[in-house]
């Protein structure tokens, strides 16, 4: 291979991770429609990270969900939970017209991720703070089996006023855990408002490097931020955890959607939805 | 009659099954020595873990462990185990059924002289109220390896609460342990006493002085409380009509409660609780936080001649 193809296939592999996200917000926004309730915000500032993850760098056998040495990923702030489904149903995992039945009674899509009625999620979450606990034992498990499958997690940065949060760090740390890649989905918004008025986060990134993960900082709708940082952790094998602090926009990709806090956890109407799809078609 | 501490059991009975079984984990929250789980700590390294004082974590990470076919035993205090981690044996342990269990020294007024903010007398309420969780209270050290042991085959949560003092032994080895199964240790028709945990010793010598004063009386160790054994309720309510529980734990939704729903739901029978009243304990002698509170085999007595009356 020449170096031209080497580069086209990276462009290549960029515009379809692109897409791909494009394709899960479309998904999870069509989902939360249907159910008029979930958190399209939070969903939306995850796309992009969720995108290069289960299209790209998570090693998943879609046939066997609970194939042994897949790849784990945690969703440790589950309210987001629309645009893992909508990764699942863009990998097959479940099916397509599941996203019509998004809170319904009965529906393997529960408000919150619930592992022992959806194939593809590896733990139950929803109660922030303790999904990436459960990574931790993931991961560990992982050393002291000795197999190679990784461990993501992602965090919401309002999740992290937690106390939790701090806990799990210390045990990654302790435990060596290189095998751990901590995702926060920093817009700096929570549910109340934004984060420097409910709770000021400071340095997500100092602060995990002070609990001995080795660390980036990223725009996380960047994709290929998002894929250098994520191939840059993944060969460091070096005794440390991994954090990748990804700087997001609550509600990326809808104009009316971005960087309001009202729209952490409503549904829109019709005509937001029809408005917010032609964006999300299209681009702003 | 030797005494024995059933933490004890804990920290011998983990040790076995760590040789047997390479998937039992031990989760330690900086309190193995107390716990017993030092000696299972060193012998096998590959299948333990201390997380140092963070029981929330230690349950998260359990649950994560148990996703892999891991079997982890979380090891801590009762008022920590029970109530700082709570949420998270909702959340991530019962919720999803996962095969995770939850063992805990210093259950109950046994910490005597650690004061009232380490007696733990509302674990065992607390933890029967989420649905999926068994619990347990073994009434002696034999019974205590064997519930332990019957633990770690059950698909699924548990919680064994263990006693920081040495209380009498009871069982012999030959002695058969069910989760859920009441055991019948006398049978009698007066009146039933239904104990568990180390105030069982309390009523089996409360049952010594009525068989004196000639009243059959017929003792169970119900040293399950969730899935009660409801037949054995039943039978007793039948058969002797009265019914005094006994338990080292608020007399509030333990073992005294849970007997009392089934008495009441089947319209007969009559139900005298004992046990911690509804009061913090203090630094006291283990005696004296059991007199301060009726658990004695007189107030036993007492009560079971005011019944019969």
């Amino acid at each position: 291979m020449n170096l031209k193809e080497v580069i086209k296939m990276e462009l290549d592999k960029i515009k379809y991770l692109q897409n791909q996200a494009k394709e899960l917000r479309k998904i999870a926004l069509t989902m939360i429609y249907h159910a008029q309730s979930g958190h399209p915000g939070g969903s939306f500032s995850a796309a992009d990270i969720m995108a290069a993850l289960y299209f790209h760098y998570m090693n998943l056998d879609p046939q066997n969900p609970n194939w042994a040495d897949r790849d784990r990923f945690v969703l440790s702030k589950g309210h987001v939970c629309p645009i893992l489904y909508s990764a699942l149903i863009l990998k097959n995992m479940i099916p397509a017209d599941e996203v019509c039945h998004l809170r319904k009674q009965g529906s393997m899509l529960q408000g919150h991720p619930d592992m022992k009625r959806c194939p593809g999620i590896d733990i139950s979450t929803g109660s922030l703070g303790q999904g990436i606990s459960c990574a931790v034992g993931m991961a560990l498990a992982a050393k002291r089996d000795q197999k190679s499958y990784m461990t993501y997690t992602l965090l919401g940065d309002g999740e992290c006023n937690e106390g939790q949060v701090w806990e799990a760090a210390q045990a990654a740390n302790k435990y060596q855990l290189d095998n751990l890649i901590v995702f926060i989905d920093h817009n700096r918004l929570q549910n109340d408002g934004t984060a420097d008025d409910i709770m000021p986060t400071l340095d997500l990134k100092e602060k995990f490097e002070a609990f001995g993960f080795e660390t980036l900082r990223i725009d996380g709708h960047h994709m290929e931020e998002i894929t250098k940082a994520i191939e840059f952790m993944l060969s460091k094998k070096n005794g440390s955890p991994k954090c990748i602090v990804c700087n997001t926009i609550k509600g990326k990709g809808v104009s009316f959607m971005e960087n309001v806090p009202s729209w952490h956890g409503v549904a829109p109407n019709d005509q937001e939805f029809q408005q917010a799809m032609q964006e999300l078609e299209v681009g702003i | 009659m030797g005494k024995r501490a059933t933490r004890e059991a804990l920290g011998d009975e983990v040790l076995k099954l760590g040789e047997e079984n390479k998937d039992i984990y031990v989760i330690d929250c900086d309190v193995s020595k107390s716990c017993k789980t030092l000696e299972f700590a060193k012998r096998f390294p590959d299948q333990h873990i201390n997380v140092g004082i963070s029981e929330q974590n230690a349950v998260g990470m359990a649950a994560g462990l148990a996703t892999t076919g891991k079997i982890p035993f979380v090891v801590t205090y009762a008022i920590f185990g029970s109530m700082r981690a709570v949420e998270q044996i909702r959340q991530e342990v019962c919720y999803p059924n996962q095969n995770v269990k939850i063992l805990c020294s210093h259950g109950g007024l046994t910490p005597a002289n650690d004061g009232a903010s380490h007696q733990c007398i509302e674990d065992m309420g607390i933890l029967r109220t989420i649905p999926g969780m068994n619990v347990i209270m073994p009434a002696d050290y034999t019974s205590a390896r064997k519930l332990i042991r019957a633990a770690s085959v059950y698909q699924g949560p548990v919680y064994l609460r263990f006693t920081r003092d040495g209380i009498p032994d009871i069982y012999e080895d030959e002695d058969h342990f069910e989760i859920g199964k009441a055991k019948c240790l006398q049978d009698g028709n007066d009146i039933s006493i239904m104990a568990n945990g180390d105030t069982l010793f309390i009523a089996i010598e409360a049952a010594k002085i009525l068989a004196e004063e000639g009243i059959s009386v017929r003792l169970y160790d119900f040293h399950t409380i969730k899935p009660l054994d409801v037949e054995a309720v039943k039978e007793a309510v039948k058969e002797t009509g009265k019914i005094i529980t006994v338990e080292d734990h608020n007399i509030l939704n333990g073992l005294g409660s849970a007997v009392c729903e089934v008495v009441a739901e089947l319209g007969q029978g009559i139900v005298r609780r004992v046990g911690v009243q509804d009061r913090f304990g203090e630094s006291a002698p283990y005696e004296a936080l059991l007199e301060m509170n009726g658990i004695t085999k007189e107030n036993i007595c007492k009560i079971a001649r005011e019944l019969l009356k």
